[in-house]
C-alpha cells in the first residue's frame, strides 16, 4: 500500500486521488495530503531517520512523493542553535534559533517546500512549472528548476525592485513581469493554472508543497533529542507553515516517535499586515483581509489562505499571536544578529520581536524550551536595516590614525 | 463556455443586498454558491461563474462596482 491514501478536503472531507488538484470540486474548500499512517509507522523508526539522507529528505516516509527526491536533495537539515546570548538577554534559560538562513540553495525556508513541490511534479509527468512570487518563493523554483531541467515561469508585479528581479534572472527561468499591482498578478496566476498543464506550486500543487513544511518540525524535534518544546515562534505570511509545523508534531506523536507533544505553537505577524495575529487577539474564528504595508515583504499576504487553519492550530495548542512594528522588526534584526551571528531577513526580525513580547507578558516563562523559527537570510533584505546599522569608522592609511582612533596600545585593547 | 471559482467579501453594509441574484440578471453568467458564511458584520461565499470568458470578467467587474470584494478561490498566492 502506498504512502499516500489521497488529498482530502479540509472542509467537507471529500477524498480525491493523489494528482495536481488543490481544491475540492464539492465545497470549493484547500485539499491537503492523507496518509496510510498504519502502513508508515510499520517502517519508520528514530534509527532509520538518523540513518538517512543529511538532508529533510531522512524525513521521506512523512513526505508526499512516491519515490526519491530528485529535486533539491540537499534542502533542509539546517543548524539548531542553542541561542545562549539572547536567551539571556530575554530570559529565556533554553532557547534555540532553528536556522533555515542558511538552507540550500537559495537560504530560506522555501527551499524545503519547493524540493517537495518539483519532486512530486516531476512524479506527475510536469517539466515545466512556475510560481507568482516577489521574493522567496521566486528564488526557490528559478533555482532549483534550474539545477533539475526543468522549465520555470516565475510571474511578478512589473513595478517589483530590481534586486529582486535580478536574483531571479540569474537562474535563467521565464520571468514574466505582469502590468499591473500585486492583486491582478494573483488572480492572472489562478487563472493560468486553470488553463495550462504546469505544475503552479504554491496553486495546483499546493497540497504537496505545504507538506514540505513539516519538516521544520521534524527535524527541530530530532535536533532536541527528540522532544517537542514547551513554545515555538513561527512567523505567519498565509499560515501554512505554523500550521504545517503543528501538523508534524502530531504526526511524530502519533507514529511514536515522540511521546508526547506539549508544544504551544505562536504566531508572528507584523502590525502593517497581521489578519491572523488580530483576528487571534480580538478572539474571532475568522479574519479579515488587508492592505498589507509593513517592511516584511515576505509576510506581506492581506488574504492569507491558511489564516483560519493557523487560528485553528494554535487554538488547539494553547499558543499565541503577536505583531510588532516596522520598527520592532528592525530591532528584532539586530538583536539576532548581535547576539548570536545570525543575520535574519525582515520576517526573521518579525519572530525575534514577537518571541520578546511574548516572554514579557509572561507567556513563554524563563525555564520553557523555545524555538524560533527563522526562515530566510538578511543578504534578501539589506534595505530594511541600511539606515539602522551605522557606518564604518574612517581613519588614515597610517598607524598612528589607527591607533588614536581605536586608543589602542601596543598590547592591544581599545575601542572606537 | 468556462467556469471561474471565486472567493468574494461582503462589507457590512453590502450583507443584506440581494448582489448575487443581481449578478445573475445583469450578466449572462450562471452563479453558483458553493460555500458560504454570512454574519451581522461580514460575510464570504465561494461562488461559481459560468459564462463566456469575457462574460465572467465583465461580472466580476460588476461585483466590485457594487463594494464586493474578489479574490480567486485559493485568497493570495503570491508567496
Amino acid at each position: 500500500m502506498a504512502k499516500m491514501k489521497s488529498l482530502v478536503c479540509r472542509e467537507c472531507g471529500k477524498e480525491y486521488p493523489t494528482k495536481a488538484i488543490h481544491v475540492c470540486e464539492m465545497c470549493f474548500g484547500p485539499l491537503e495530503v492523507k496518509y496510510n499512517y498504519e502502513e508508515i509507522k510499520a517502517n519508520i523508526s528514530r534509527k532509520k531517520i538518523e540513518e538517512g539522507p543529511r538532508s529533510m529528505w531522512r524525513y521521506a516516509d512523512l513526505l508526499p512523493v512516491e519515490g526519491q527526491a530528485t529535486v533539491g536533495p540537499h534542502a533542509g537539515l539546517t543548524p539548531m542553535v542553542r541561542a545562549k546570548n539572547l536567551g539571556a538577554y530575554l530570559g529565556l534559560d533554553e532557547l534555540y534559533i532553528k536556522n533555515d538562513t542558511v538552507n540550500h540553495p537559495t537560504l530560506s525556508f522555501k527551499d524545503r517546500v519547493v524540493a517537495v513541490a518539483l519532486t512530486r511534479a516531476r512524479e506527475l509527468g510536469y517539466e515545466t512549472v512556475a510560481c507568482a512570487s516577489t521574493g522567496n518563493l521566486a528564488n526557490s523554483v528559478a533555482a532549483h528548476a534550474a539545477a533539475a531541467g526543468m522549465r520555470s515561469y516565475v510571474f511578478i508585479p512589473a513595478d517589483l525592485e530590481a534586486a529582486k528581479v535580478l536574483g531571479n534572472l540569474i537562474y535563467k527561468p521565464n520571468v514574466v513581469e505582469v502590468e499591473g499591482n500585486y492583486d491582478d498578478v494573483n488572480r492572472l496566476c489562478s487563472e493560468i493554472a486553470g488553463e495550462h498543464q504546469w505544475a503552479f506550486v504554491n496553486i495546483n500543487i499546493r497540497p504537496y508543497y505545504a507538506e514540505g513544511s513539516k519538516t521544520l518540525a521534524f527535524e527541530m524535534v530530532e535536533q532536541l533529542g527528540w522532544r517537542a518544546p514547551d513554545h515555538v515562534v513561527a512567523p505567519m505570511a498565509s499560515g501554512s507553515l505554523l500550521t504545517k509545523i503543528w501538523k508534524g508534531l502530531n504526526e511524530m506523536k502519533k507514529l511514536g516517535l515522540i511521546n508526547a507533544v506539549p508544544t504551544k505553537v505562536n504566531g508572528a505577524q507584523a502590525e502593517g499586515c497581521s489578519p491572523i495575529a488580530t483576528a487571534y487577539k480580538q478572539g474571532r474564528d475568522f479574519f479579515k483581509p488587508v492592505k498589507p504595508k509593513t517592511i516584511a515583504k515576505s509576510l506581506a499576504i492581506g488574504n492569507p489562505a491558511d489564516g483560519y487553519y493557523a487560528l485553528k492550530a494554535t487554538g488547539e495548542s494553547g499558543g499565541a499571536m503577536d505583531a510588532v512594528s516596522d520598527d520592532d522588526v528592525v530591532e528584532g534584526i539586530k538583536l539576532l544578529a548581535q547576539t548570536e551571528g545570525i543575520f535574519a531577513e525582515t520576517a526573521g526580525g518579525v519572530t525575534i520581536g514577537v518571541l520578546q513580547k511574548l516572554v514579557k507578558q509572561g507567556a513563554i516563562k524563563r525555564q520553557d524550551v523555545t524555538v524560533a523559527y527563522i526562515t530566510g537570510h538578511g543578504l534578501k533584505t539589506q534595505e530594511a536595516v541600511i539606515d539602522a546599522v551605522g557606518r564604518p569608522t574612517r581613519i588614515q592609511p597610517s598607524l598612528v590614525s589607527f591607533q588614536n582612533t581605536f586608543k589602542m596600545g601596543k598590547n592591544g585593547g581599545g575601542d572606537a | 463556455m468556462a467556469n471561474m471559482r471565486f472567493h468574494i467579501r461582503f462589507p457590512e453594509e453590502k450583507i443584506k443586498e440581494p448582489i448575487i441574484y443581481q449578478i445573475g440578471h445583469e450578466f449572462r453568467v450562471v452563479t453558483n454558491v458553493r460555500r458560504a458564511d454570512v454574519r451581522e458584520t461580514t460575510g464570504w461565499m465561494d461562488i461559481e461563474l459560468t459564462g463566456d470568458t469575457a462574460e465572467i470578467e465583465r461580472a466580476v467587474e460588476g461585483l466590485k462596482t457594487k463594494g464586493v470584494l474578489v479574490d480567486p478561490i485559493e485568497l493570495n498566492v503570491v508567496g
